[in-house]
């Protein structure tokens, strides 16, 4: 089972050297324990463009599809083995990054 | 075998065997939505077949199998193209049931799932009282206020998470049980409650089989957290409140006020053993939580050989410490009920008053202030607030009570 765990914050690449440090550590940790999938760290909003394509020609348009002051400024995917073990882990990441996270599931 | 019979069995059975079913199957099936729905099944076959069978010897036995079989029939018919491997492990399972007593625990896994803190409070509350309770969806909505189309989509979205987001269907290990626990109390008083002010035109004034089975499942975590002062708190604050079950309803089936009540009929065993549990309470020496207090005010309740020996000035200094963990309107009504001894109704009645933004959909408001206007001698208004009391109570007792109450006004 994978989880998606979002970081929610409202700037981007805002991580201090200490939070890094912890981040890294944590993230070691995880791949250490065998629940590692991918993780990474995103560019603002203002940064992304969103596709059409759904009619003869693709859209392009400057900008995220849904503008919110809080935004997902990076994620973890996790392999666990329920809901408790993801969030448990993802209870740690917030704690070792700092901020607010979401956890959801993968269909 | 009457129909009379029969019904009964069938009222017995869902009682005793529901939550036993349901968790049986969540255990066997992983799956609430199909373990709900085929232990319904199960009892609507009952309810068609067991006036012309009879009633089967062992009821549970036969619930559980006939439940097992409307599971599997219902994932055969959604997997019958796409997963051949899955029926072949179900027909491999189709066995007896396991003796009713094997499955004991099964229950509590089903309370710590209900009670998940990934769900809102409000969720597992009404999960629970489906799941493990057995309450139908008009007596879940009743106990919180909602429409039934809402506590119903309340219920299918939680279920719906507890499949996506695979919430463990099991009893938590030790270092998280009493961070788990309190959410579990707040259901099981919820429980209870429904149980000893029980709604619903049909319903008995009070629910024995709720009362019971809150108190039944509050004594199974105390006996797996017994340094827990708010388990012990809330087991006391339960049986200091059952004990006066067959004294608050009249033979005519009237709701009878703590203070008519005839203390002889009060049961002694429950009252002594929640005065023991307030004892060790306090002397754990341990700052109480809520349910600790309310104990240690039904102990007081419970200490007065006659009401006029009860000691009011106590009982509204465990209010004041009730009010400073829990602001809610509902408290401070029960603690102007109490001022009303020490002070005096017209004391009480500006203190009741106050509370009328948030609680002017509760019966009991309007209860409080029909009876502090009465005893003022303002019949007008005393007789608008029975009115309203009545209306919105959903207790046969209560209402014939308030009823008289209001009839008998000069």
């Amino acid at each position: 089972m994978q989880y998606l765990v979002s970081v929610i914050d409202d700037r981007t690449d805002s991580a201090t050297p200490d939070e890094m440090a912890a981040i890294r550590a944590f993230n070691e940790r995880v791949q250490a324990e065998g629940h590692w999938v991918f993780a990474g760290g995103l560019g603002d909003p203002s940064t992304a463009t969103t596709i059409d394509n759904r009619g003869a020609e693709p859209v392009f348009t400057d900008g995220p599809f849904l503008e919110s002051k809080e935004y997902l400024a990076g994620f973890w995917v996790f392999q666990a083995a329920d809901l408790d073990q993801a969030l448990e882990l993802a209870a740690e990441g917030s704690k070792h990054c700092n901020r607010r996270v979401e956890v959801r599931p993968f269909l | 075998m009457t129909p009379i019979d029969v019904d009964e069995a069938v009222t017995r059975a869902h009682r005793e065997e529901w939550a036993r079913v349901v968790a049986a199957l969540t255990r066997r099936f992983g799956d609430l939505d199909i373990a709900e729905e085929a232990a319904a099944e199960a009892f609507a076959t009952a309810v068609e077949r067991w006036p012309a069978d009879g009633v089967p010897p062992s009821p549970g036995a036969w619930l559980t199998t006939t439940a097992n079989r409307k599971a599997i029939d219902r994932i055969r018919r959604e997997d019958k193209r796409e997963d051949k491997h899955k029926e072949a492990q179900l027909v491999s399972h189709d066995e007896p049931p396991e003796p009713v007593g094997a499955i004991e625990d099964e229950r509590l896994r089903l309370i710590f799932t209900c009670c998940h803190p990934a769900l809102a409070m409000e969720t597992r509350m009404a999960l629970t009282l489906r799941m493990v309770g057995g309450l139908s969806m008009p007596e879940i909505a009743r106990a919180f206020l909602v429409q039934e189309a809402a506590m119903g989509q309340r219920i299918t979205r939680a279920k719906a998470k507890i499949k996506t987001a695979r919430i463990p269907y099991r009893v938590p290990s030790a270092e998280d049980l009493p961070a788990r626990v309190s959410g579990v109390l707040a259901v099981l008083f919820l429980v209870f409650n429904e149980g000893y002010l029980a709604t619903g035109p049909g319903t008995d004034p009070v629910r024995h089989d709720l009362t019971a089975e809150a108190i039944r499942l509050t004594r199974l975590i105390r006996a797996l957290l017994p340094g827990d002062g708010e388990v012990a708190g809330l087991l006391a604050l339960m049986l200091l409140t059952e004990a006066r079950r067959t004294a608050r309803v009249s033979a005519n089936g009237e709701l009878v006020t703590l203070a008519e009540q005839d203390r002889g009929a009060w049961d002694a065993a429950l009252i002594a053993e929640g005065h023991q549990l307030v004892r060790e309470r306090l002397a754990a020496r341990v700052a109480p939580g809520r349910y600790q207090i309310l104990a240690a005010i039904n102990a007081v309740h419970t200490s007065a050989r006659d009401v006029r020996d009860t000691d009011w000035s106590q009982i509204v200094a465990l209010y004041d410490q009730l009010v400073r963990l829990d602001s809610s309107p509902i408290v401070a009504l029960n603690r102007a009920i109490a001022v009303a001894e020490l002070d005096g109704p017209e004391v009480a009645l500006a203190a009741v008053d106050r509370l009328e933004d948030k609680l002017a959909d509760y019966h009991a408001f309007h209860a409080t202030r029909a009876d502090l206007l009465r005893r003022l001698g303002r019949s007008q208004p005393a007789r608008a607030a029975y009115g309203k009391a009545i209306e919105l109570a959903g207790n046969t007792a209560e209402i014939a009570y308030l009823t008289r109450r209001r009839d008998q006004l000069g």
